[in-house]
């Protein structure tokens, strides 16, 4: 075990506001003021990073990750707590900070990494593989002005990933630039992270994370809310927004009853599960197997008629299917208080990897707007793993029998529907 | 104060590319380039020898040239657009930088060492043609010249001291660098540069010893325009402050960064 690159202990950062400057120049030589009103962006923060770990930090705007980053790499000091670090740290926070429209690409970059602290033989050195990391042509030798923004970030991104460091930052940097080229940088990333470069990666972009991540931790109004696996992290982070989302649509739904914020309660959900063939309740499930969504309803009054509904979601809230009770003809009608009503819904569950979750509605007609008594989001979260099937991509699951033919001759024939691997040879050549 | 010095070693390569871009910029896509540099003040003292050299010129005594009072003028602008330019862009130079400081870690100092080289650089352009004007005018160069690097010290630690403190301060009160363009208008004023030293009254003397930049204005002009080699004695006091003002500007420069950050 190795020790970690980066370490922060108790991290906190405040930002004062002093009754008048005075009082602030008077604390410089050590004369306490009492009437400071401190504003505290981080608390608390501690976490370690290993060498070679890739952490992803989510959070919602203003959460304080960008003041963390900015605490990291050292251009704001932390209020309280410590952090160490080991070896060289570089950060592509802002590209092209400090670039000066005058000046030539070459010229910039020149300038640019000195201030990065890289020496003038170092800059020499490095110049050639920053040119044509940057592919800008004979541009390079143009003035910045005649650059448009997709070039000052490619020259940019040359620059600050020059050469290696032991610790890179990336701060939603990427999110510029033509697709071509950001590949390119993921594809730089991924190979200083190989060979062993801890990073640090902020990104609302969640493929980002899940896929250079092996880490990811979450900040929520400027305190560390969750450590974890990116997936777990991720999940998390997915069902805050939901919620914010869930709270205001309730509102809205509500408008002008006096109703709770999930309904108007008359029927509420009891519970949610998923049940495979033999009664086991599980929430992880493989792909295409059977499996029964059992939802339980509870009934607090007398209500004419109740439509169960629920929706299959993905990681980022999309719909996969969706169906109610009401489009089915299974309306139950004239229920009365304290009746429990079981919707068993039996299915294959043909989609593919990943986390999923189950919205649930109680209504009285299909849709939610005229009588709404339960709406709940995220009422079940279940991952959808591989399990023997052919590997495929993608968020459902059709399983093809896929013929091969060269010149008319039938070469192979497999079938990726029964989890098998039969590719089998029918005929070679002849 | 070490770790300073070492990081501005460090960071040389950065702080001359810094001057070199920091002229360059100021003149780039402007035709005559670098000329401006020395065109504008040279402009300036044509203009004010122009208006007043009638006037003024009875009143310069113990030289014997026509152009006397230009000459005087000349060695008061050097020294004065130096302190002047070193002052006024200090002031600013944290607030202008603010998003540099922001993202990027650096030794921080080197934003006003910067300034400095700058002005530094423009000056001495500035004092070789002072050279060539004087020598045009009929004003040969004497050895006495070597003590101008001993006055450009003291003017340079005095703006940079005084223009760090208000840079800093400036950071949280802007009103400090709209107060400073005035307050220099006024000093200017205030110093002997267009006028003599004789016109003013006897009993207003002390309030004039009060400013340093009097002392060191009056050693340019004996320096340059009589050739009489400043007294060490009276470089000393001047000397000597404007160095613990230095000191003075770098102490709350160093407590105030972190602070600075947070504010920008």
């Amino acid at each position: 075990m190795s020790t970690p690159v980066l370490r922060l202990e108790n991290i906190g950062k405040s930002y004062r506001e002093y009754g008048s400057e005075w009082r602030r120049f008077g604390t410089w030589v050590g004369w306490h003021s009492r009437r400071i009103k401190e504003h505290w962006v981080l608390r608390n923060v501690s976490f370690n990073v290993m060498p070679g770990e890739a952490l992803g930090i989510v959070g919602q705007n203003g959460a304080g990750k960008s003041t963390l980053l900015k605490i990291v790499t050292g251009t704001l000091g932390a209020t309280e707590g410590k952090v160490s670090a080991s070896g060289r740290i570089a950060a592509i926070l802002e590209l092209g900070m400090g670039f000066n429209p005058d000046l030539t690409g070459r010229e910039n970059v020149a300038h640019s990494a000195g201030l990065m602290g890289f020496s003038r033989a170092q800059i020499d050195s490095l110049m050639p593989d920053i040119e044509a990391f940057a592919e800008v042509g004979e541009y390079f030798d143009e003035p910045l002005r005649t650059y448009s923004s997709g070039m000052q970030m490619r020259v940019a991104f040359s620059l600050a990933t020059a050469s290696r460091p032991d610790v890179l930052i990336v701060d939603e940097a990427l999110s510029v630039g033509d697709a071509y080229f950001v590949h390119k940088c993921f594809k730089r990333i991924r190979q200083f992270r190989d060979e062993g470069t801890t990073l640090l990666i902020v990104s609302h972009d969640k493929a980002a994370i899940q896929g250079l991540c092996d880490r990811a931790i979450m900040i929520d109004k400027g305190r560390l809310i969750a450590d974890g696996t990116p997936q777990q992290v991720l999940d998390l982070y997915n069902a805050l927004i939901a919620d914010m989302e869930n709270s205001a649509i309730t509102q809205i739904d509500a408008g002008g009853q006096t109703a709770t914020l999930s309904g108007t309660g008359e029927a509420t959900i009891e519970s949610v599960h998923l049940e495979t063939p033999d009664q086991k309740v599980v929430d992880y499930v493989g792909v295409g197997d059977p499996i029964e969504l059992v939802i339980r309803a509870r009934l607090r009054h007398a209500i004419p008629c109740l439509v169960v509904g629920y929706m299959i979601r993905d990681r980022l809230g999309q719909v996969m299917y969706g169906t109610n009770t009401s489009y089915t003809n299974q309306v139950a009608a004239n229920v009365s208080a304290d009746d429990l009503v079981e919707v068993r819904s039996r299915f294959d569950l043909n989609l593919g990897v990943g986390t999923y979750s189950v919205s649930v509605a109680l209504t009285s007609t299909e849709t939610h707007l005229a009588d709404n008594y339960e709406w709940r989001d995220l009422a079940l979260v279940f991952t959808v793993a591989n399990m023997g099937r052919t590997p495929f991509v993608g968020h459902a699951w059709l399983p093809p029998v896929i013929t091969v033919a060269c010149n008319g001759c039938v070469l192979s024939e497999a079938s990726s529907d029964d989890g098998t691997d039969n590719a089998c040879l029918v005929s070679g050549h002849g | 104060m070490k770790d300073m010095f070492l990081a501005v070693w460090r960071y040389r390569h950065f702080i001359i590319s810094s001057i070199r871009n920091d002229l360059r910029s100021r003149f780039a896509r402007s035709k005559l380039g670098a000329v401006w540099m020395i065109l504008q003040p040279l402009a300036q003292v044509a203009i004010y020898s122009l208006v007043l050299s009638r006037i003024m010129s009875a009143k310069l005594p113990g030289i014997d040239n026509r152009y006397a009072y230009s000459l005087y003028l000349l060695s008061g602008m050097l020294a004065w657009s130096l302190f002047s330019e070193i002052v006024s862009r200090s002031i600013t130079v944290f607030v202008d930088n603010g998003s540099l400081l922001k993202k990027i870690v650096f030794p921080r100092v080197c934003l006003p060492i910067t300034v400095v080289g700058s002005a530094l650089v423009n000056n001495l352009l500035l004092f070789l043609m002072t050279i060539v004007v004087f020598a045009l005018l009929g004003h040969l160069p004497t050895l006495t010249l070597l003590w101008v690097p001993a006055l450009m010290f003291c003017t340079i630690a005095l703006g940079l001291g005084l223009g760090l403190l208000l840079g800093v301060l400036n950071v949280f009160v802007r009103d400090i660098n709209q107060v400073m363009v005035v307050i220099l208008q006024l000093w200017f004023w205030l110093t002997p540069i267009v006028y003599m030293i004789s016109i003013v009254p006897p009993q207003l003397m002390y309030v004039m010893r009060l400013n340093p930049m009097y002392w060191i204005v009056t050693e340019y002009q004996a320096l340059l325009v009589y050739g009489r080699a400043p007294d060490p004695m009276s470089l000393l006091p001047i000397g000597v402050s404007a160095l613990v003002l230095l000191i003075l500007g770098l102490l709350l420069f160093r407590r105030a960064a972190t602070d600075m950050v947070d504010v920008l």
